[in-house]
């Protein structure tokens, strides 16, 4: 039986861990190589890194960061950020990347997903969507969160889905950095609405958000979470074990 | 040396770095020399059957591999490189493959029922059939490996060293003689996966299980 997956998300900004509060008030954290060893070690199933920086100069730095952790770090590298076009899937496939996760380049560019699915096969296209009710609506935002594109969510998921998205990672703005639990209602409507794996993202604040999470949708694959790792207010290997004693299916290492 | 098989098919970083952390000296080629100097050859493979099957042919490795496989060399199929070793896939069709072990590959798909998301995406625990096979010396019954396909072997059971569980019988690794197929990615499946990587890199030509 397939197990959940805990998947810690690093944010990565002039090749360091980052990770701020509702998107914003980023603090650093520590150096990505390092964090990456240590969630390997102590069984993360995933790990996510996510390129927050704008230049050239940090994009190559993340990419060689990228490069020298897959030379050391063998679970599943998914990542995200700055990912526009095929090229950019091209590039951190090359480092070691086993799933690209696209967002606002696949707002600027739907056809982006269809492309690099038919390239790299559907397992390797993530859409990653930030989500915030707007009266009473799913909205898809873009630029970190920061700006409403107006288009509905579960519309927008299926469609991405529909172009070959293997996977969909959604981060409940609204949720995201209270830590007080994931967004049910709105991941119960995801996974309704797609047949590809789920994986929960935003607010989590302590292992029985996780338990929580898992034993109302047993139809969410995966949580992920970034903060509460990073500063050791959950262990994962105590989550796991606790996940374990729940009755979750839990890989334990 | 190990030998990764190099036919144009997916990347193999990740692949050539796992072997490298277990200390093992890899040669990443497509040159048959280098691969009959090799002490074992890895078969590498993502994507679809009919590209990856067509590039082996076209390289004329297909004809190479089989060789090798049998004049006792330990070769090592994974993920789409162990359904290659297979007689056939219905892949979008039915094309040929090496015929290295007895045994077909089919859409996981049509043996399960809808609730089973495809691709089988994710860590499931290895359920051994059997003796342990030598590749599996260094780890347990139940311990979790990293998978992500969408087709899977059938009518191979006498080749089956271990299953997993995803709505059906998974075959998860086959073995026959000197040739082992592993359905999962032992590079990406942490401790667990390089441990069985080391357990084949350690095999020596004419063995046999």
């Amino acid at each position: 039986m397939i197990t959940k997956r805990i998947i810690p998300c690093l944010d990565v900004k002039d090749g360091r861990v980052v990770k701020g509060v509702n998107f914003e008030g980023l603090s650093d954290v520590s150096s990505p190589i390092t964090l990456a060893k240590y969630y390997s070690d102590c069984g993360a199933d995933e790990l996510v890194f996510y390129d927050i920086t704008a230049s050239s100069d940090g994009r190559k730095l993340f990419t060689d960061i990228l490069c020298e952790t897959a030379k050391s770090v063998f679970i599943p590298l998914t990542v995200g950020g700055g990912i526009n076009t095929v090229d950019d899937f091209d590039r951190v496939l090359k480092c070691g990347a086993d799933k690209v996760s696209v967002n606002s380049g696949a707002i600027r560019n739907p056809q982006l997903i269809y492309e690099a699915a038919k390239l790299y096969g559907d397992q390797c296209v993530v859409i990653s969507a930030d989500v915030k009710r707007v009266d009473g609506v799913f909205r898809v935002f873009a630029k970190g969160g920061r700006e409403n594109t107006g288009m509905e969510a579960i519309e927008w998921i299926k469609r991405c889905v529909g172009n070959g998205a293997g996977e969909v990672v959604l981060n409940s703005i609204d949720t995201d950095g209270v830590k007080k639990g994931f967004d049910l209602e709105m991941l119960e409507a995801v996974c309704n609405a797609v047949s590809v794996p789920v994986i929960a993202s935003g607010g989590a604040g302590k292992i029985d958000d996780f338990i929580t999470l898992f034993n109302t949708l047993p139809k969410v694959d995966a949580g992920l979470a970034a903060s509460i790792f990073h500063f050791g207010e959950v262990k994962i290997s105590d989550l796991k074990a606790e996940m374990s004693k729940a009755g979750i299916p839990t890989r334990l290492s | 040396m190990v030998a990764i098989v190099d036919y144009g098919v997916g990347n193999l970083f990740s692949l050539k770095c796992s072997l490298n952390a277990i200390g093992a000296e890899v040669v990443v080629t497509d040159d048959k020399e280098i691969l009959e100097k090799a002490d074992q050859i890895i078969l590498p493979g993502v994507g679809a059957f009919e590209d990856a099957a067509d590039k082996l042919r076209k390289t004329g490795l297909d004809v190479v591999i089989k060789e090798l496989a049998k004049s006792g060399k330990p070769l090592m199929g994974i993920c789409l490189g162990m359904q290659m070793l297979f007689d056939k896939s219905y892949e979008y069709g039915e094309h040929e493959g090496l015929g290295l072990i007895k045994g077909v590959v089919k859409p996981i798909k049509d043996a399960v029922s809808p609730e089973y998301k495809i691709p089988h995406i994710g860590w499931n625990p290895l359920i051994f059939k059997g003796e342990p096979s030598p590749i599996f010396k260094n780890i347990k019954n139940g311990d979790c490996v990293y998978f992500v396909h969408s087709y899977y072997a059938t009518e191979c059971d006498s080749s089956v060293i271990a299953t997993a569980e995803y709505g059906t019988e998974i075959t998860a690794a086959v073995a026959d003689n000197n040739v082992f197929g592993c359905q999962f990615h032992p590079e990406k499946s942490g401790k667990i996966g390089l441990s069985i990587l080391k357990a084949f890199v350690s095999l020596k030509e004419g063995f046999v299980c």
